[in-house]
């Protein structure tokens, strides 16, 4: 009786209404950009999704001034308590538009349909609805009485969490009353116009949100331009230098790479620490721990509980209700992947590739776990972009925090002990913008991170970084 | 008789090393295993997939009844359904057991001979095991003698939350020894047991002791069995035959009564336990309505359309 296979259970691709062509976003409606198109990929089967047009210099200049406009005239004339109704609807027709929105999430960045449905769009849902109960209580917020919008916020998104992430900065940015200039990744643009639409669907003051798909340049233009008061970047650390000599002056927040730690200590609930381990292989890397460092004397039983549950782990078409892990979100990628997992064997690594076959096409990386690696190695010090988990063992509680921290980053870290007060001595050593003791991946919007060292600063999820405080 | 793996002969020299050895084991994070359930329980089934578990669930179902009104006819009646769940559909698979009082074991024993399906009969003062050690072992050696191929006993969960391991060990051994060549299952009664921590530390203790099934719950007590608790027993009899070799089952009983319930937790025996528990030797339902559902969900399947409760055979 052991042959018990589940039959794909696909989410229909037609779920995602996908149009043929998308246009730019600016002054409340959609129009064709002076930019050559775009044609994004389904990582998952390499396809090209749709045509969307980019901004150029011009559309830029047009969007900066729509959303000026929109803040001299009607968005920023309106009390807090209207802007809080348009972030309310925007918020329930996430959640009236949810299984459009995931299978979007899905095809765009090819994220397992579970996680789009279960978690991205409720999380962007969450991040609305909590942000709109703000937009009249500001003077509350503990930023003094009367805290003033910034004007134009400039938002340059990566690929990661396409739609999590946009809900996150966009939402207390419109609550804190300013208005927004949009520039989604070139990756995974689509969630960005569907939630333009859903913009245009709530009735939104004409110019309070504008769309700019494109490329690189157009965030570059964007984050340049005169008109632009305030800046907030998602994406890598290189990049984001670069933004900042771009931005010089204007407000920034910047959320960049990290390659956080699981300190796994000797008295830690193993089976749930192996789960929240797993877990960062469901999402698109980036931003989650990637590293694992456990207490040696545990480090054998630990190794072999993760080994059998990242067997046991569904791999394939993103779509497939039943797969766990899916594909990276570009080729680009999975190249610097497969490098970076190709060092570590190099450098002498053990490898334990997830031993199911990897579909044809698509951008796919067999999830992978490194049991002996070493902080000397590239894998355990460089953000790592893909499924693969790099494990270091430690002694003692000081060691593991010098380890943890011995990164340029400090992006996310998480602790896994059952005594409390070691726990949050190491929560309070560890340099990272959110420690989680005993889990991971909980989104929180009352609970906005502020990146340490390379990986960003401010809040690019939390109002002050859309106040003029 | 029956003794532990060599492995763990220090384990179960006297209680202190008892002790040592179930507060030795991982602890377990509420929060987190609940989680994990709700993922397992989040698998979509379709088609042969669907078919498939339907069937495997029906012939896990350990077919209960264990009221004060049950009686000779009553236990006939279950035994009847037990071998030919749906009578107009002959290819529908025989449950595993029929489950019942040990005074009703010989009857149950009668009506199923050469059936194929086992008898099952609780023991030990079930459900809340306070009785003395002679009246408990009298009960097991009555279930046996009646022609149970299976016997069901309680915890001692007065002992356990007193932290009298040794003594609860010494118990289930003594039962083991009267159980012969009998199956022996042993119900936990998570429900009473409380913390996640508790139920890894008495699943341990009831495979030390040499139980071929730890089982949830008697469903006398709220709440019975869980999912979340289900996991944690299967990781308990996966880790079990990690370390012993051998292979021991798992019985969640009490409160699963949907077809939808019932696959959640074979998805669970799939991927935490492993495939390979994909059998009635290894993982059971103990239920009573649960049967009837099935039934009904295997004609839906097969039929196209749903069936009416009208086409299935009451439980009373």
């Amino acid at each position: 009786m052991s042959g018990w296979e589940y039959a794909p259970a696909l989410e229909s691709a037609g779920a995602a209404g996908l149009a043929e062509s998308y246009g730019i976003f600016v002054g409340g409606e959609f129009g064709g950009g002076g930019g050559g198109p775009l044609h994004p990929l389904n990582p998952a089967t390499e396809a090209p999704l749709a045509e969307v047009a980019t901004a150029d210099r011009s559309d830029v200049d047009s969007a900066v001034a729509a959303a000026r406009a929109s803040l001299r005239s009607v968005w920023g004339a309106l009390p807090g308590a209207e802007r809080a109704k348009y972030l309310f609807r925007l918020s329930r027709l996430v959640q009236e538009r949810a299984r459009e929105l995931a299978a979007v999430e899905t095809l765009d960045g090819g994220k397992p349909v579970q996680d789009s449905s279960g978690v991205q769009v409720p999380a962007a849902a969450a991040h609305l609805f909590h942000h709109a109960g703000w937009a009249d209580k500001l003077d509350h917020a503990g930023f003094g009485a009367d805290p003033r919008p910034l004007g134009v916020v400039a938002v340059v998104l990566s690929a990661d969490h396409p739609l999590r992430r946009l809900a996150s900065v966009v939402a207390p940015a419109l609550a804190a009353g300013n208005a927004v200039v949009l520039k989604p990744s070139a990756t995974t643009p689509l969630a960005a116009l569907v939630f333009a639409d859903l913009c245009r669907q709530a009735g939104l003051p004409a110019g309070a949100v504008n769309v700019l798909p494109g490329t690189g340049e157009v965030g570059a233009q964007l984050v340049a331009h005169g008109g632009v008061d305030a800046v907030a970047f998602a994406g890598s650390t290189g990049t984001g230098r670069e933004v900042q000599k771009a931005a010089a002056g204007k407000r920034l927040a910047m959320e960049l790479d990290g390659t956080g730690a699981h300190v796994v200590y000797d008295d830690a609930p193993l089976d749930q620490a192996v789960d929240g381990v797993v877990a960062g292989f469901s999402g698109s890397g980036g931003e989650n721990c990637s590293r694992v460092l456990v207490q040696e004397p545990i480090a054998a039983e630990f190794l072999a509980k993760l080994r059998d549950r990242v067997r046991a782990l569904r791999v394939g078409d993103p779509m497939d209700k039943n797969t766990d892990v899916g594909p990276l979100c570009s080729a680009e990628r999975l190249a610097r992947a497969r490098e970076l997992a190709d060092s570590a064997q190099q450098a002498g690594a053990t490898r334990w590739d997830h031993p199911g076959e990897l579909p044809e096409r698509g951008f796919f990386a067999a999830p992978a776990v490194f049991p002996d690696a070493q902080q000397a190695m590239r894998l355990a010090r460089e953000p790592i972009p893909g499924p693969l988990l790099p494990v270091l063992t430690f002694r003692t509680p000081e060691e593991a925090v010098a380890k943890a921290n011995n990164t340029p980053y400090g992006h996310t870290a998480a602790v896994w002990a059952d005594k409390g007060s070691r726990a949050l001595w190491t929560a309070r050593q560890l340099q990272a913008g959110v420690v989680q003791v005993n889990t991971t991946h909980r989104s929180d919007p009352t609970a906005p991170p502020e990146p340490r060292q390379q990986s960003g600063f401010g809040r690019i999820a939390g109002l002050e970084a859309y106040l003029d405080v | 008789m029956l003794e532990p793996p060599p492995e763990f002969s220090d384990v179960v020299r006297d209680e202190a090393s008892l002790r040592r050895f179930l507060h030795g084991l991982p602890g377990v994070d509420q929060v987190g295993l609940e989680r994990r359930a709700a993922a397992l329980g989040s698998r979509s089934l379709k088609r042969d997939a669907k078919w498939w578990a339907i069937d495997a669930a029906i012939s896990m179902v350990d077919l209960t009844s264990l009221e004060g009104a049950d009686s000779p006819g009553k236990v006939r009646a279950l035994a009847a359904k037990a071998v030919r769940p749906d009578a107009e559909r002959p290819d529908t698979p025989r449950v595993a057991a029929v489950c019942v009082y040990p005074d009703l074991a010989g009857v149950a024993a009668e009506a199923l001979g050469g059936s194929g399906v086992g008898v099952a009969s609780v023991a030990t003062a079930f459900p809340s095991g306070r009785s003395s050690r002679q009246v408990k072992l009298a009960e097991v050696r009555l279930a046996v003698e009646s022609g149970a191929s299976e016997v069901d006993v309680v915890l001692d969960r007065g002992a356990f939350l007193a932290g009298s391991y040794g003594a609860v060990f010494e118990e289930v051994r003594a039962v083991r020894e009267a159980c012969g060549g009998a199956h022996l299952k042993v119900i936990l009664e998570t429900g009473e047991l409380a913390t996640a921590d508790n139920v890894r530390r008495a699943s341990w203790l009831a495979l030390l002791a040499g139980a071929d099934f730890i089982k949830t719950s008697t469903g006398k007590v709220s709440p019975a069995a869980t999912l979340p608790v289900t996991v944690l027993m299967l990781q308990a009899v996966r880790h079990w035959r990690d370390r012993s070799g051998r292979l021991c089952g798992v019985k969640p009983a009490g409160g699963i009564r949907s077809t939808k319930d019932a696959l959640k937790y074979l998805v669970a025996v799939r991927e935490v336990a492993g495939p390979e528990w994909l059998t009635p030797g290894l993982f059971r339902f103990g239920a009573s309505s649960l049967l009837g559902d099935l039934v009904m969900q295997r004609r839906t399947q097969r039929d196209g359309h749903y069936a009416s409760a009208a086409n299935v055979a009451v439980d009373a």
